[in-house]
């Protein structure tokens, strides 16, 4: 073999340094070799056709629940990986809100395992405090040791605000970022959907905006008081996009993310009451909807983040109030995020690869297409359309709210560290 | 109609189809053997998630009385918790054979869910904080029957009804704003803030915070039921502040006309939402509400499994 295994060939490059027309040419030890127009294929080298294609640093994902352990019926690291890489992800930060919770070197030491050889990266999140029962603190210098880079309570948020400006100033010294999932308990206990006209008339016990915007404004004020970084997982309301927006303006250390489903779908579909469009935050209103979609135009979020959270049918199959919230997202991120901002390829990248991987601390991926870095990619075909199957989705749950959907742009391509996991959208193990 | 989920599955002439058929009910229900061979060879299941009596006998007695075949199949919270999904569980009794499923469930939405899942009819008898349709029916047929009785039309134009308490976690009362402006009755909702539904302002009715002012205008006042366990939740400082201001008290209940009917769903809380001997008062319709709950039922399942179901396909 030369110095050539794969050549990524026809396609634009597109990554935080800009756009060009450009080949990719990966060597055997899974870096890039040369980036160039019309580099002639070795010998011996897998041609993968990119014309008409954006060649791309693959997606991170911010926000993956891969349930295990302990959750396995629902999704295993091996199956969710798979979907991730499916869904052109050559990362992905694992939620910490397994059984047992990731809040230990062990659990931590099982997780990167269980991750090694899968067809994409895995990176598992610590939690803040042990069991992320809220109370005492979690290994956290032990835990960043082994290279976690982002610590959460995902799941629920750290309710006591003493605890959580602890959390911030110890973890300020070990360059880790604590991650907030937003809601204020008390005002969250008990509460199925987003409270509005649609809970009312449903019967259905809603949760108001605020319970998320109280907690999105402490944290801004407790990262403001201790200088450490927060990131805020998930925001759903057009209250949280406010608040992130000024205090970015002001200076303040705070990164955010958003879901597909926020920026897609509004609480009106919960009106026939099936669980699938049951997740936390809710699916809110479309004054919500319009404002996360400001936020990702205006740079106001940072990055947008699958929390795919699998469940398996028979979970789903309960009464709205009785079935667990979350829904898939890993493989039909990129479609959505095409299809429903009104933003550049360029801009979309950047929300799903480069930004999140900066926030996450993944040096490895993200980009740039230079030579000499990690091959790791994903080849989007832009004008691909395919309608969502659940049936069909590698994931071991069912639950996404897009079935029957047909989407445009899809991962054509998955390469990591210079293996092709997926050709023309199909896993190649 | 395949299925009775929500009032708004009915409509005005829907319900006005069921009213009038209620009418022949009553006179079985008056004869000396109540009972009539409509549903012969029809079954008919009560699956109760939720502990219920009056509802579960009127449905029963309103099946039996037409010569249905009936089933009880009582869940309690701790079998369900067992690990059978609710799916599983309409599945097996589907597979019995049966041809309509009665549903109360704890968890709005419920009967929609059994309704995707079986070919039988299914009727929501409760579910949650969302609908109790067949309450509305007799609610409006017991309206309709005293209106009848003063010499009137039986219109509901124009008809001013309160319905006064805990609207936000009553499916009575979504049931019943549902029927009576569907009806063309004017509704107002009479409950401190706390007890109303969020995005209360979209629906087609008024909201007042004063009893006393609302009262002397009214046709029919409606009590709700207070839970008690409600006062947990910091919704009101007491019961006894509760019935200070929205209680239908002996003294307030002078404030209605001499005409006004005075409504509740039951069970009652004599003393909370109601005093004893308004309860009592000749203007009450409340036991008159029970005994037209078995008619009406009778005239949902003959419209749902009778001949007249086949008709309509």
């Amino acid at each position: 073999m030369g110095d050539v295994a794969l050549l990524l060939a026809g396609g634009t490059v597109v990554d935080a340094g800009g756009t060009r027309r450009a080949d990719v040419a990966v060597a055997p030890d899974g870096t890039i070799a040369a980036v160039g127009p019309d580099l002639a294929p070795e010998p011996g080298a897998l041609v993968l056709d990119a014309t008409g294609c954006t060649v791309a640093p693959g997606l991170v994902d911010l926000h993956t629940h891969l349930r295990e352990p302990g959750g396995e019926e629902a999704e295993t690291v091996e199956s969710g990986t798979r979907a991730a890489a499916l869904g052109g992800y050559t990362a992905v930060v694992a939620m910490p809100n397994t059984v047992p919770a990731v809040d230990s070197a062990a659990v931590v030491r099982q997780v990167q395992e269980l991750g090694a050889g899968a067809l994409c990266d895995v990176f598992p999140a610590g939690t803040i405090t042990v069991g992320r029962a809220g109370t005492r603190l979690s290994p956290i210098a032990e835990m960043a040791s082994l290279g976690v880079r982002l610590f959460t309570d995902d799941g629920t948020g750290v309710a006591d605000s003493r605890l959580m400006r602890r959390a911030l100033e110890y973890a300020s010294s070990l360059g880790v970022t604590l991650a907030q999932h937003c809601e204020d308990p008390a005002l969250s206990a008990g509460t199925h959907m987003h409270e509005g006209e649609w809970s009312g008339r449903l019967g259905i016990p809603g949760q108001p905006a605020a319970a998320e915007e109280l907690m999105v404004a402490r944290d801004i004020a407790l990262s403001r008081l201790t200088g450490a970084p927060v990131h805020l997982l998930h925001l759903s309301t057009a209250g949280s996009v406010d608040l992130v927006r000024r205090a970015k303006a002001e200076g303040v250390a705070v990164t955010a993310e958003a879901a597909p489903h926020h920026f897609t779908l509004t609480d009106e579909a919960c009106a026939g009451y099936d669980p699938v469009f049951k997740v936390h935050p809710p699916l809110r209103t479309a004054v919500d909807v319009a404002a996360v979609k400001a936020g990702l135009a205006d740079g106001t979020i940072d990055a947008i983040a699958t929390d795919h959270a699998p469940h398996p049918v028979e979970a789903k199959e309960a009464a709205f109030d009785q079935a667990p919230p979350g829904m898939l997202g890993l493989e039909t991120a990129l479609g959505l995020a095409l299809a429903e901002l009104d933003l550049s390829v360029e801009r979309v990248l950047a929300l799903l690869s480069w930004q999140p991987a900066a926030i996450a601390g993944i040096e490895a991926h993200g980009g740039p297409v230079a030579v000499g870095r990690p091959a790791n990619l994903c080849v989007i075909d832009p004008a691909a359309t395919w309608t969502v199957d659940p049936a069909a989705l590698a994931s071991r749950s069912r639950n996404t709210p897009y079935a029957g959907r047909t989407l445009t742009g899809r991962a054509r391509h998955t390469i990591l560290r210079g293996e092709p996991v997926v050709i023309d959208a199909k896993a190649t193990r | 109609m395949r299925d009775l989920l929500s009032i708004s599955d009915l409509g005005a002439d829907g319900i006005e189809e069921v009213l009038r058929l209620t009418d022949s009910f009553v006179e079985v229900s008056e004869r000396r053997i109540p009972k009539v061979p409509t549903l012969r060879g029809k079954t008919v299941v009560s699956l109760f998630y939720e502990d219920s009596t009056r509802t579960r006998l009127s449905f029963e007695s309103a099946a039996k009385r037409l010569s249905a075949d009936t089933m009880n199949f009582s869940v309690s919270t701790s079998s369900v918790n067992k690990g059978e999904s609710l799916r599983d569980t309409v599945l097996t009794i589907e597979a019995m054979g049966v041809d309509a499923i009665v549903v109360r469930h704890a968890s709005a939405g419920v009967p929609w869910q059994v309704a995707q899942w079986v070919g039988a009819a299914v009727v929501n008898a409760g579910d949650g904080w969302h609908e109790h349709p067949t309450q509305a029916l007799l609610d409006c047929y017991t309206i309709r029957e005293r209106l009848l009785e003063r010499g009137g039309s039986g219109s509901f134009d124009g008809l001013v009804v309160a319905i006064v308490g805990d609207v936000k976690h009553s499916r009575v009362a979504r049931s019943d704003i549902l029927a009576l402006t569907a009806l063309g009755a004017e509704v107002t909702l009479v409950a401190p803030p706390t007890l109303l539904p969020p995005g209360i302002g979209s629906w087609p009715v008024v909201v007042s915070h004063d009893l006393d002012a609302v009262l002397p205008k009214v046709d029919v006042v409606m009590l709700l039921r207070m839970q008690v366990e409600r006062q947990d939740e910091a919704l009101l400082p007491s019961m006894r502040e509760y019935t200070a201001t929205y209680g239908l008290t002996r003294d307030r209940a002078r404030l209605l006309g001499g005409e006004a009917l005075v409504m509740h769903p039951g069970p009652m809380n004599r003393g909370v939402e109601i005093a004893a001997d308004v309860a009592d008062d000749p203007r009450s319709t409340i036991v008159r509400q029970v005994a037209n709950g078995v008619a009406v039922r009778m005239a949902v399942l003959f419209l749902l499994l009778g001949s007249g179901s086949e008709a309509h396909g």
